[in-house]
C-alpha cells in the first residue's frame, strides 16, 4: 500500500513522457540550414575570403610600421600623453616577441569583423527598438536570451551553418556581442530630453532628420558605450571561437589547455589582456567630446 | 477673421479616453474622472480666438494644462476632440505633410528649458529650422545672424549652448523660433527658468520686438505679474478648463470666479492699475466764469482747500489756494487770473499707479488727471493707499 502510494509520488511528474526539445532544436537548425544554404554559402565563402585577405595583408605589413601606426595613434587619441602610446609600443613588441605575431592578426581580423557587423545590425535594432514599444517588448527577452544562453551553445548552430574556422567564430561573437549595443542605442535614443524632441518636432523635421540630426548625435556617448561593451564582449569569445576552429591567440590558449602546458597558456592568455586593453582604451576614445 | 481659433479642445490622457470624454460631457470633475476610469484630463473643451498681432497669454498654475494647451496648438500633442483653425485651416484634419508645412513656415516655439541642441553652435541651433526645410548652408546661416542680431547676440555665432548664461540662451531659443520667420510664436513657459531680473529683461525686449515684428504670440505662463506685463489678453486656466479670458484689467478688476479672485489677490496692483481707476469726480471753477468769491464759497462746500481751474471746455487751467482766493476778495480782485498757480501735480489718465507715488508724495495738492489736456479726475493720496490694499472692498471707481 504505501510502496504503491511512494511509486506513484515518484512517477507523477512523469504524467509526460520526455518531451523531444533537442530534437526539435536539431530540426529547427537542420531546417533553417537547408532554407537558408543559398545565404550562409556565400557568406562563408566571401566574408571568408575577405577575412583571409585581411589577415594575409595585416601580416605582410612588416610589425614595425604597425606597432608605429598604433602608438601614433593612441599618443593622439589619448591627448597627446604618452602613456597609452607606450604600452602599445610594449605590448605589442612583447606579443611579437614571443612569435605570437600571426595569432594576433587574426585574432584581431576576427574582433575587427565581428565588432563592425555587430554595431551595423546592433544600431538599427536599437533605434527600432527605442522607436517602437512592440519591438521593445518583443526584443527584450530575445536580448536577454541570447546574452544568458552560454556562449558556447552558439558554436554548435555556428559550425552547422558555416563550417569551421573564422566565419562560424564571427557568427558566435556577432550574437553573443551584439545585445549591449542594441540595448544601450535603444536607451539613448530614449533618453533623449522630451524638450529637444519637441524642439525638433515643432520646428518640423521629418522622422528621419530628428533621428539623425538630433536624436542619435544626443545619444552617441550611450551608443559608444554599448559598442565598447561589444567589442569587449566580441573579445571575450575569442577563445571560444578558436573551438570550432577559428584560428588567433585563442586556439594558443586552447592547445595550452589541452597540452597542461601553463607557461604557453599564460603568455596567449596575456597578450590577449593587452590587445583588449588597447582595444577598450581606442573605442572608448571615441567617445570623447573633441571640442575646445 | 481670428488667426488662431480654438474650439472645444480636448485632451484626455489614458487607455479609457472615450469613457472619459462621455463623463467629462456630464459634468464630472477632472479628479472624478480619474478615479473612474483612471484617464488624466488634460485640456477640457477649451476655445478662443487669438487676433493676428496679439500677444495672447495663457496662465494657469502647474498641472492646469496651460502646456498641454500649447502643445495640441502645433500638435505635439494630439488632441482628443476639438479643432484648432489656423488662418482658417484645420490643424486637427491635416495629414503630417501639411502638418510639417504649418510647423516649418507659420508657427514656431520657444521652450521653458530653451530645448537647444548642445551638440550644435549657436548659429547651427538658429539654422535647424532651415536646416529641415533644406535651405541652403549660406542662405540660412544669413538668416540665422540676422535672427541672433535681432535678439542681441551677434558674435556669439560659434559658441556652444552651454558656454552660454541661461538668459542667452532664451535668446537664442528665441532667434531659432524668429529664423523661419513665423506667423505664430508659441511660448511655454519661455522666461520661467530665467532669473527675475533676467526675466524682466526678456519681457522689455520681447515687447520692443513685438513693437516691429507684430507675430501672434501665445504665451504660456504661471506667473501673473508676467501675463499682466506683456499679455494684451489674458487667458486664466484651472484644472484643464479656462476660467476667464479678458485684458489684464479685466481680470483684475472683475474676477470671474473666486479661484480669478484669489489668483489674483497677491498681485502687484500698482503695476496694472492706472490713475483712472482711483481717480475721484473734481471738484472745479470755471475760470470764465467765477471769480475770487464763487471759489472760495465752492471751497467752503466742499471742504477743501484748494480747487482746480478749468476753462469752458474743461481744460485744466491751473489751481487755486483758499488762502489766495480769500486775500483776492479783500482786494476786491473779480478775476482768478491774477492768482492762478500753475505748478500743477499732474498725470495721464493711463499712467500706471506705480508712477504716481512719487509725484503724490511730494505734492501738497491732489494730483491732476487729464486726458487731451482736459481735467478728468483727481487723486487724493488715501485713494492711492486704499487701492493698494487689495482686499475687495476697496471700490475702484471707473470715470
Amino acid at each position: 500500500m504505501l510502496n504503491n502510494l511512494l511509486n506513484f509520488f515518484h512517477n507523477i511528474l512523469d504524467f509526460v513522457p520526455r518531451i523531444p526539445l533537442s530534437e526539435g532544436a536539431n530540426a529547427f537548425i537542420d531546417g533553417i540550414k537547408d532554407i537558408f544554404s543559398f545565404i550562409f554559402n556565400p557568406i562563408r565563402t566571401y566574408l571568408g575570403a575577405f577575412m583571409s585577405w585581411s589577415i594575409d595583408v595585416l601580416s605582410a605589413v612588416p610589425p614595425i610600421f604597425f606597432i608605429i601606426l598604433i602608438a601614433l595613434y593612441a599618443f593622439y587619441i589619448s591627448g597627446k600623453k604618452f602613456g597609452l602610446a607606450a604600452f602599445s609600443i610594449v605590448g605589442l613588441w612583447l606579443i611579437y616577441n614571443q612569435g605570437l605575431w600571426v595569432p594576433l592578426t587574426q585574432t584581431f581580423t576576427l574582433v575587427l569583423v565581428s565588432s563592425i557587423l555587430a554595431v551595423l545590425i546592433g544600431v538599427p535594432f536599437g533605434i527600432l527598438m527605442s522607436k517602437s514599444n512592440l519591438a521593445e517588448t518583443i526584443m527584450k527577452p530575445v536580448l536577454d536570451f541570447m546574452q544568458t544562453m552560454p556562449a558556447f551553445v552558439y558554436l554548435i548552430p555556428a559550425a552547422a551553418f558555416f563550417g569551421i574556422g573564422l566565419v562560424p567564430g564571427v557568427f558566435a561573437s556577432l550574437i553573443f556581442a551584439v545585445p549591449p549595443t542594441v540595448r544601450l542605442t535603444n536607451l539613448g535614443i530614449r533618453q533623449v530630453s522630451t524638450e529637444l524632441v519637441e524642439a525638433a518636432d515643432a520646428f518640423g523635421s521629418t522622422g528621419p532628420q530628428k533621428l539623425f540630426k538630433v536624436e542619435l548625435p544626443m545619444a552617441k556617448a550611450t551608443i559608444m558605450a554599448g559598442i565598447n561593451q561589444t567589442v569587449m564582449l566580441v573579445l571575450s569569445m575569442v577563445v571560444i571561437a578558436s573551438m570550432i576552429g577559428a584560428p588567433g591567440l585563442g586556439r594558443q590558449v586552447v592547445s595550452a589547455l589541452q597540452g597542461a602546458n601553463v607557461g604557453s597558456g599564460f603568455v596567449a592568455g596575456l597578450s590577449i589582456v593587452i590587445l583588449a586593453i588597447i582595444i577598450d582604451r581606442f573605442t572608448q576614445s571615441f567617445n570623447v567630446k573633441k571640442r575646445g | 477673421m481670428a488667426k488662431i481659433k480654438v474650439e472645444k479642445l480636448t485632451k484626455v490622457f489614458g487607455k479609457r479616453s472615450k469613457q472619459a470624454l462621455k463623463l467629462l460631457d456630464e459634468g464630472k470633475s477632472k479628479d472624478a474622472i480619474l478615479k473612474e476610469t483612471g484617464a488624466t484630463v488634460g485640456v477640457n473643451q477649451a476655445s478662443f480666438e487669438v487676433e493676428d498681432g496679439e500677444i495672447f497669454v495663457i496662465m494657469g498654475l502647474s498641472g492646469s494644462g496651460k502646456s498641454t494647451l500649447v502643445r495640441l496648438l502645433n500638435r505635439l500633442i494630439d488632441p482628443t476632440t476639438g479643432n484648432v483653425w489656423i488662418d482658417g485651416e484645420n490643424l486637427a484634419e491635416m495629414n503630417k505633410e501639411q502638418l510639417r508645412g504649418v510647423r516649418r513656415k507659420k508657427m514656431s516655439m520657444v521652450f521653458q528649458k530653451f530645448g537647444l541642441f548642445p551638440f550644435r553652435t549657436i548659429s547651427q541651433n538658429v539654422e535647424y529650422g532651415l536646416e529641415v526645410q533644406g535651405i541652403e548652408k549660406g542662405n540660412r546661416t544669413e538668416k540665422a545672424i540676422e535672427s541672433l542680431e535681432l535678439v542681441g547676440l551677434k558674435g556669439y555665432e560659434h559658441q556652444y549652448p552651454d558656454q552660454l548664461s541661461g538668459g542667452m540662451q532664451q535668446r537664442v531659443g528665441l532667434a531659432r523660433a524668429l529664423a523661419n520667420d513665423p506667423e505664430v510664436l508659441l511660448m511655454d513657459e519661455a522666461f520661467s527658468a530665467l532669473d527675475p531680473l533676467i526675466r524682466k529683461d526678456m519681457q522689455d525686449e520681447l515687447l520692443d520686438l513685438q513693437q516691429t515684428m507684430k507675430k501672434t504670440i501665445i504665451f504660456i505662463t504661471h506667473d501673473l505679474d508676467e501675463a499682466l506685463r506683456i499679455g494684451d489678453r489674458i487667458a486664466l486656466m484651472k484644472d484643464g478648463s479656462i476660467v476667464q479670458i479678458g485684458t489684464p484689467e479685466e481680470i483684475l478688476v472683475n474676477p470671474a470666479n473666486d479661484y480669478v479672485e484669489k489668483f489674483v489677490e497677491d498681485v502687484d496692483r500698482s503695476k496694472v492699475l492706472t490713475a483712472q481707476h482711483i481717480m475721484k469726480r473734481p471738484e472745479t471753477v470755471n475760470i470764465e466764469k467765477h471769480g475770487p468769491r464763487v471759489a472760495l464759497e465752492r471751497m467752503k462746500e466742499e471742504g477743501l482747500s484748494s480747487m482746480f481751474v478749468v476753462d469752458g471746455n474743461r481744460n485744466l487751467r491751473g489751481y487755486i489756494t483758499a488762502d489766495d482766493a480769500s486775500a483776492a476778495r479783500k482786494n476786491e480782485i473779480k478775476n482768478l487770473e491774477e492768482i492762478l498757480q500753475n505748478d500743477i501735480p499732474k498725470v495721464e489718465k493711463d499712467t500706471p499707479m506705480h508712477d504716481i507715488f512719487n509725484i503724490i508724495h511730494d505734492s501738497p495738492i491732489p494730483v491732476a488727471v487729464i486726458d487731451n489736456n482736459k481735467l478728468v479726475g483727481i487723486i487724493v493720496r488715501g485713494a492711492v493707499i486704499g487701492a493698494l490694499a487689495s482686499d475687495s472692498e476697496v471700490k475702484l471707481e471707473n470715470a
